[in-house]
């Protein structure tokens, strides 16, 4: 077996295993009270964690410039997904302002 | 006289879960793409390619494991780096599992299977809706399912397209703009609101950590912000 595929299989394993953590191998741990209220948080916190260094630093430096197709594409995503509550709407905005000002700036 | 509110059935359960994930596929379709070019690029088989996707069905683990196999990286060093991307994975069971309590434990497997990040996002927000919650597995089914589905068909299609899909169209933008999709909804009050700004802050700051230590140094100031104005 190859190398590729040890690594595969381990780490398909342990993500595996961190999937099933709480819902299967620790199902009777009962959390205390902080850790539930915290719980509610993890969403929120995690997906700005993903989407604000992809928007604002996808190259490694910090671009906070109007030159910045995904600073602005972003920004218009965000209002949308705001008032229109539909993801569906909020790709679809954000990808096209992405597209043209990629096109514009090019 | 008004109409008792009927509860969802197993049926409208499921198929209002592939609806509910369903606008997230057009961020996921170009991801599993690029996924499926650089993998090829990196020298891997289109068949081994394929079945990392679900394998290990994680999208960044994934990215990140290609980009290790083109430096060369030795394979312990790329299961030490595919732990760490993924223990964020720890924090999506902990939210779950007091959903989940009353099922049994073949469906608490095959779920567990199903937790990605995109999944995740949108059966949380389904289980967090105080309507009930008896059939609310079947939506993550549902969801999971759908989206398992268009990772593997997404992934099949950057095999097979290889070159013709240049990475630099910026494609990957897509996946910022469904998280961007799914956690603006999510921010509804005070606490939520500075949890958002903190743990996008630090995660900025924390960019340089290497193995994506920033983002769950991120996550977790989030969360204590959160936790701290609620107390307010």
């Amino acid at each position: 077996m190859s190398d590729i595929w040890i690594v595969m299989i381990v780490v398909g394993l342990l993500t595996y295993l961190t999937r099933l953590s709480f819902i299967l191998l620790l199902q009777h741990w009962q959390p205390p009270q902080v850790v539930q209220s915290a719980l509610r948080y993890v969403p929120v916190a995690v997906l700005t964690a993903i989407i604000v260094p992809e928007i604002l630093a996808s190259n490694g430096a910090l671009d906070f410039s109007l030159g910045n197709p995904r600073l602005i594409a972003g920004v218009i995503a965000a209002l949308v997904a705001w008032r229109s509550k539909s993801a569906l709407w909020t790709i679809a905005a954000g990808m096209a302002a992405f597209l043209v000002l990629n096109a514009s700036l090019g | 006289m008004a109409a008792l509110p009927t509860s969802p059935s197993k049926r409208s359960e499921f198929f209002d879960g592939i609806k509910g994930e369903l606008p997230i596929l057009l961020g996921v379709a170009p991801f599993g793409m690029i996924y499926g070019v650089l993998a090829r690029g990196a020298g891997m088989s289109a068949w081994d390619a394929q079945a990392m996707s679900s394998v290990v069905f994680a999208g960044s683990a994934q990215f990140m494991l290609v980009q290790l196999i083109n430096l060369g990286t030795p394979a312990l060093m790329m299961i030490l780096t595919g732990l760490i991307i993924n223990l964020r994975h720890a924090l999506y069971s902990a939210s779950i599992s007091p959903y989940t309590k009353h099922l049994s434990p073949l469906w608490k497997a095959g779920l567990s299977y199903l937790l990605t990040d995109e999944a995740y996002a949108v059966v949380v927000m389904h289980y967090q809706k105080k309507t009930d919650i008896k059939y609310k597995h079947w939506f993550f089914l549902g969801a999971g399912l759908v989206l398992w589905t268009c990772w593997q068909l997404s992934t099949a299609a950057g095999i097979f397209l290889g070159a013709q899909v240049p990475a630099s169209w910026g494609l990957d933008f897509t996946l910022a703009l469904t998280f961007i999709a799914l956690a603006v909804p999510s921010i509804n009050d005070r606490p939520s609101l500075l949890a958002a700004l903190s743990a996008g802050t630090t995660a900025l700051l924390a960019r340089g950590l290497p193995y994506k230590l920033g983002l769950i140094a991120a996550a977790f100031v989030g969360i204590a912000v959160g936790l701290w104005s609620e107390k307010r």
